[in-house]
This record gives C-alpha cells, sequence and structure tokens, in this order.
C-alpha cells in the first residue's frame, strides 16, 4: 500500500535542469530501502516555479523541496521517507506573508510564488501524472464531456461558455462562446476543431506546459467544442520543438480512444469524436489561424484575407473551430462547475484567470495563473519575488513581438484585455518579460522588430518590406546616426504597417516599436540627439576610459583587449608606482572584457 | 466508454491514489518513525495504518503521515492523532493489531482506545 507519494517535475524546465536523472536515482535509492510498496514515484507537468527546478514534492504533508541534485536524493529517502524528517536544507523556505503553516513543514500552496495565483487552467499541472489517464479522471476528468454529451444539448453547452465570459487566452481575446456560436449556425458535411498550440513568442511557455502537465484537458475540451459546434475531427497543431508535449499528448488521445472517450458512440450518445496531432516547423506566422489552417493543409504556412472566417470557410474550406491550448484548458472546468464558477472570477469585461510565463530580470522565474484583474505590481513584486540583485523595475513587456511595454509608472495597471490594450500593449498568449534599469529600450524594441522581419511569411508588402525598414531605421539609432527626421519617419511607417498588413503578424509588428516610443520616448531622443544610450547597451554609443588615476598600471586589461586597443601611458599617479594604461577608442570593439578584468574599478563605460 | 457509471467506476478506484496529494483533511495520524520507532516496529504500524485507512474508504479524510523522535523512546512505536477542534491523543507501544483497532473505534467510531494512551501505560 502507498503511504507517500514523490512528485518530481517533469516539465521541460525541470527535465532539463536534470530530472530525469532524479528520478532514476529515487528509483535506486527507494528499491535499495525496500519501500517499493510504500512510496510511488509520480512525473509530473510543470509546477510553475522553473527557476527552482528541478522541483520535487513529497506527500502526503506536501513538502516542497527545490533545486534537487542527484546526491540529495539518499537524503530524501533516508530522512524524510523513512524517518518522516524534512531536509532542511533543500526545503523551500519562502513563504507567504499572513500564512500560517499548519503543520510545521512548509507545503507549496504556502509560498509568496503560490499564495496569489488561482489555478484552473493549471489546475493539474505538477498534480497528477500527465501520462495517466486513469489520475486525470480521478480529478474529475471526462465528467464535463459525460454531462454535454447527456444532459446538455449542443446550444446548451454553448450558452454555458459564452455565460462564463470565457476569452480567447492566445491574444485576441475574442468571446469563445461566440466563435462556437458561428460555428455551430453553419450547415456543412463536415466541420472541424483546431487547436493552436504553435506557441511562437520569445519566452512564453503557458500552452507547452499545459499540454505536457494536463493533455487530457485539452483532448475533453475539443471534444465538447466538438459536440458542441457538430464537428466529427479535430486537429491540435503543435510544434514539434516541443517532444515531450507531443509525445504526451499522442499518449493521451491513444489512451482516450482504448476508453472510447475518443471515436465512435462517445457515452452512447451517438456523438462521434476522432482527434489527431499535426507538427509545426515552428515558423512564427503559423500562429495565425488563418496561416496555420493552411499549414496543416499540407501548404506553405502563409495566412489568407479574411473574411470568409474559419467558421464558414476554414480548414479544408469547412467550417471550423480554432482556439488556443489555454483557452480549451478552461473548457471542461466551465462546463463542470457552470458559467458563474467562472464569470465571478476577474473584471468586468475580462472574466477567469490567465496564465503568464513570467521571464525575464526577476527572480522566479516560472509559470503562474492570476485572476484577471490581478496588479502587474503584484505578479512582479509578490509572486515574482521582485527583480534580482537590487535593481530596479523598468518595464514588463507583455504579448511578445505583438505587444508592448508597461512601464513603471502602470506598475499598479489591472491585468485584463482591455486596460492592457488602452496602454498599447496586449495580453497577448501570456508571455511577461520583466525589465530592469540596464535594459535599453530601444535595444529590446529592436530586438523584437529583428524577430518579425525574420518570420514574416513574405506574402505581404506591407509587413515583408515595411519590417525590414523599419528595423533599419532602428539599427540606424542604435548606432549613433540616427536623427530626429527618423524618428518622425518611424513613427509613420509604424502606422503604415499595422493598417495595411494581411494578417496578425504585420498588424501587430510595429506594436514594440509604438509601445517603447510611447513610454520611454527620452531614450529614443537620447539616442539620436546626445548619441548616447542611457541604459549603456547600445555597444556602438558607448565609450570605455580608464581614470589614469585610479589605475595602478598592472596591465591586466591590456593583457585581455582581444583588439589590442589598450596601451601603456608614461603618467604615473602621485600614489601609484606604475604607469597608467590607456584605451584606444578608434581600435576598441567595446566588448567590455576590460571592465570586468580590472580589480580597481578603473575603467568605466559611458 | 459507453456510459458515465463506468467513467465513475474508474473515478472511484482512483481518487485513492491522488488523495494523497489534496492535503487539508481532517485528521492526521503521524507514526514517529525516528530510528527508535524503527527499531520498535513503527513502520508495519504506519504501514497498517495506511492500509485500514484506504481500506475504509477514509484517504480524503485522514492523512497518515510520520514524523522524527518525539522523545518518548522507551514508549515507542508511538502514534499521535490530531484533530481538528480536539486534543490531541498519543498512543503509545504501538503494533500493527493495536493500529487496526485504532482505525475501526477512534477513526471509524469516534472512540479513544483509553489502554493505549500514554497516561494509562
Amino acid at each position: 500500500m502507498v503511504r507517500a507519494q514523490v512528485l518530481i517535475c517533469g516539465g521541460t524546465g525541470c527535465t532539463s535542469s536534470g530530472s530525469k536523472k532524479l528520478i532514476a536515482e529515487f528509483e535506486a535509492q527507494i528499491a535499495k530501502n525496500g519501500l517499493e510498496d510504500e512510496v510511488k514515484i509520480v512525473r509530473t507537468g510543470c509546477f510553475g516555479l522553473c527557476a527552482l527546478g528541478p522541483v520535487v514534492i513529497v506527500y502526503p504533508d506536501g513538502t516542497f523541496y527545490s533545486r534537487v541534485q542527484e546526491e540529495d536524493v539518499k537524503d530524501i529517502v533516508e530522512e524524510h521517507l523513512i524517518k518522516g524528517r524534512v531536509v532542511e536544507r533543500l526545503a523551500y523556505k519562502d513563504v507567504a506573508e499572513g500564512v500560517e503553516l499548519k503543520h510545521g513543514n512548509v507545503s507549496l500552496n504556502d509560498t509568496t510564488f503560490y499564495a496569489k495565483q488561482k489555478r484552473v487552467a493549471l489546475r493539474n499541472c505538477g498534480v497528477i501524472n500527465p501520462e495517466s489517464i486513469d489520475e486525470y479522471i480521478a480529478m474529475d476528468g471526462y465528467a464535463a464531456l459525460g454531462k454535454a454529451l447527456t444532459e446538455m444539448t449542443p446550444d446548451d453547452v454553448i450558452r454555458v461558455v459564452k455565460d462564463s465570459g470565457l476569452r480567447g487566452r492566445g491574444g485576441g481575446g475574442f468571446p469563445t462562446g461566440l466563435k462556437w456560436s458561428f460555428t455551430a449556425k453553419n450547415q456543412a458535411d463536415q466541420k472541424y476543431v483546431v487547436c493552436n498550440a504553435d506557441e511562437g513568442d520569445p519566452g512564453a511557455f503557458m500552452d507547452r506546459s499545459v499540454l505536457e502537465g494536463d493533455p487530457h484537458a485539452v483532448v475533453e475540451a475539443m471534444a465538447i467544442c466538438g459536440y458542441a459546434t457538430g464537428a466529427s475531427e479535430g486537429y491540435v497543431y503543435v510544434r514539434a520543438e516541443y517532444p515531450i508535449a507531443v509525445a504526451r499528448l499522442q499518449k493521451a488521445i491513444e489512451d482516450a480512444r482504448a476508453y472510447g472517450l475518443l471515436g465512435k458512440d462517445i457515452f452512447g450518445s451517438g456523438f462521434d469524436f476522432d482527434l489527431f496531432i499535426r507538427l509545426g516547423a515552428g515558423a512564427f506566422v503559423c500562429g495565425e489561424e488563418t496561416a496555420l489552417m493552411t499549414s496543416i493543409e499540407g501548404n506553405r504556412g502563409e495566412p489568407r484575407p479574411r473574411p470568409p472566417y474559419p467558421a464558414v470557410k476554414g480548414l479544408f474550406g469547412k467550417p471550423t473551430t480554432e482556439n488556443n491550448v489555454e483557452t480549451f484548458a478552461n473548457i471542461p472546468q466551465i462546463i463542470l462547475h457552470g458559467a458563474s464558477f467562472f464569470n465571478t472570477m476577474g473584471t468586468e469585461k475580462s472574466k477567469g484567470t490567465k496564465v503568464f510565463a513570467l521571464g525575464g530580470k526577476i527572480r522566479h522565474t516560472g509559470l503562474v495563473e492570476i485572476p484577471m484583474g490581478t496588479t502587474l505590481r503584484e505578479i512582479v513584486e509578490d509572486i515574482g519575488g521582485g527583480i534580482p540583485n537590487g535593481k530596479k523595475f523598468k518595464a514588463a513587456q507583455s504579448g511578445g513581438p505583438s505587444g508592448g511595454c508597461i512601464p513603471a509608472s502602470l506598475l499598479d495597471i489591472e491585468i485584463d484585455y482591455d486596460n492592457l490594450i488602452a496602454q498599447g500593449a496586449m495580453m497577448g498568449s501570456g508571455g511577461l518579460i520583466v525589465m530592469d534599469e540596464d535594459t535599453c529600450m530601444v535595444d529590446i524594441a529592436k530586438f523584437f522588430l529583428e524577430f518579425t522581419v525574420d518570420e514574416s511569411c513574405g506574402k505581404c508588402t506591407p509587413c515583408r518590406i515595411g519590417t525590414k525598414r523599419l528595423y533599419e531605421i532602428l539599427e540606424k539609432i542604435t548606432s549613433g546616426k540616427g536623427t530626429l527626421a527618423d524618428l518622425d519617419e518611424m513613427e509613420s511607417l509604424c502606422k503604415y504597417i499595422k493598417e495595411n498588413s494581411l494578417c496578425g503578424l504585420g498588424q501587430t509588428a510595429p506594436n514594440p516599436v509604438l509601445s517603447t516610443y510611447r513610454f520611454f520616448k527620452d531614450e529614443y531622443v537620447a539616442h539620436v540627439k546626445d548619441k548616447k544610450c542611457p541604459a549603456g547597451v547600445c555597444k556602438k554609443l558607448l565609450s570605455f576610459s580608464v581614470d589614469r588615476d585610479l589605475c595602478k598600471g598592472c596591465g591586466m586589461c591590456a593583457r585581455n583587449c582581444p583588439a589590442d586597443a589598450i596601451f601603456k601611458t608614461t603618467y604615473i599617479a602621485p600614489e601609484h608606482k606604475l604607469p597608467s594604461y590607456c584605451i584606444d577608442t578608434d581600435k576598441c570593439i567595446k566588448c567590455g572584457a576590460c571592465m570586468s578584468t580590472c580589480k580597481f574599478k578603473a575603467i568605466s563605460k559611458k | 466508454m459507453k456510459s458515465l457509471a463506468e467513467l465513475a467506476a474508474i473515478r472511484e478506484k482512483m481518487q485513492n491514489k491522488v488523495v494523497l496529494r489534496e492535503g487539508g483533511s481532517d485528521i492526521r495520524v503521524v507514526v514517529g518513525m525516528a530510528t527508535c520507532g524503527i527499531a520498535a516496529g513503527a513502520r508495519p504500524v504506519l504501514n497498517t495504518f495506511v492500509e485500514e485507512v484506504a481500506k475504509a474508504g477514509l484517504s480524503d479524510k485522514i492523512t497518515v503521515t510520520q514524523t522524527g523522535c518525539i522523545g518518548i523512546c522507551q514508549f515507542e512505536p508511538v502514534v499521535e492523532i490530531y484533530e481538528s477542534g480536539k486534543d490531541k491523543v498519543t498512543y503509545v507501544k504501538m503494533t500493527p493489531e493495536k493500529a487496526k483497532e485504532v482505525v475501526e473505534k477512534h477513526l471509524k467510531g469516534g472512540q479513544v482506545i483509553e489502554d493505549y494512551v500514554i497516561k494509562n501505560i
């Protein structure tokens, strides 16, 4: 009989920090101590605290161990699993304010990272073994599908989804119930459900984590959507760079088929539904719905004009409902607990919760799910644990290459679709990159634009050529050759690209530029007028110099300079014995090697 | 899957296996599992508790866990039962047989078995 369970994170983050080896070591240690029948090892999906991985949780007490290494496993088995003593040096201690520890040990829900979160889409991530359909069923899995098929009409299902206020989590925020009703209305011999798992924003991994941690939730939701809209087939379009997610989803589909939860006559209701995976090759544009469907059809992933919308003419020319992974992950909960379960969370126009991938200059890099209306400050300072190394918060970038920046002055903004759009940013799929004072906003805009230039499919001119020209202007500005006239041209080009591009990629590509220009105009001006990068990032605008009175003449900088740009002078500072060094700015490649090797802080950059 | 009943059956069967992870149950059975406890035979006692609680279908209400040395080594195996709103009950010199009795009478019936409680030894 199992008396304790060891949950080890098998998400991509923890797998790359070594959780696979950990599982093997746990198995070996448990066998060595003869605990095979008493202790069960469960490989779960992402717990969210990727920065602290590999994460191990021991139940029933729920002790949360972070950064567990192979050599720690012996201690956990011999101390905790045999003797019941928590291994203090590995136990995570960052407890939320005001939380009273129930039994003396810190469990995941007590931590500052978890305390303000509300897990709906991620409810099973890190709790169940994603490769076990039985564990999913034990957590009320497939009960929503059963309820929909046996107790509800397709119209009932659509009404509940509409009433819940759920909006598309992929970025656009279109009301999900409304989308479903459009497809349901159209008559056709064949309709489709498509799940968009082509997560392409740099730094975003929400959808991957849902697929890795709770694949059945997506399978179940797609079947529910099929029932509601009259579709009998579904496709999940997922990028091939997500091998763990693909493998688990594949297993989930096979297990569901074996149980008759996919296939013919599900629950004896006469409803047939089956699901297939299509792998994407990692083109950003394929996250756009029409390009995605073109790619599933076997063609080059290029968008096409809308209308006709997919609800009328979608995949293979048939009416199609397309939703994002996280949108689907919310559906079973909504059907099971009713619309009010969902619409009582969040703000007036944005209901429920949203998953964010927290990244950048923040202590707790990871995956968080918060009710809509939580302030950015709570996410950054409480859940995220603030900015490391005592630096100041400068801005948060949300929505990736299509989104914008939220500056420090707006830290108290309540996160929802409309508030973010009003500030020129957008919810996007949920990537949230935190930037500190050392970040140059022009450089960030350039980074995202470089991404869209690479990813533009080339079908329409405003996007293909417009983004390239825009990038060139930014390149000019960051290398100190920009003029004030360039800034005006940049702004008008942004507007032109937004208004004239064919699909969402081009229409949103200028957002990172526009929003940084809106909130950090002074930085742009400093680049063109003063030829300075205030954050000290843009290399071409930097100059390194030696303070000859601080220089002790040790010569370390000269030896480390890859460009031979540092030479010895004849000047000897009054209190020193050796002549000081000097940097030849013409030869200097601004790599910063001299600055990091100088022990006397005699070299500075400006 | 042809009926909701089949689904419910799987759920029923599996629930015991995931319930450990939910926590927050009303009653906690804590078995002393330090060196002294293990030497005195605490492990079979712990396993008996886990099995009997599961058998009785109480896994969602009762958490069975272990702890270190409580300091009364001569009385091991020691089992403490915490229930919200009630005083802690400490059973000492436990055996698997006594454990079964505790599950039956105390955990199911609400009746403390005075003979095994520390003050009466």
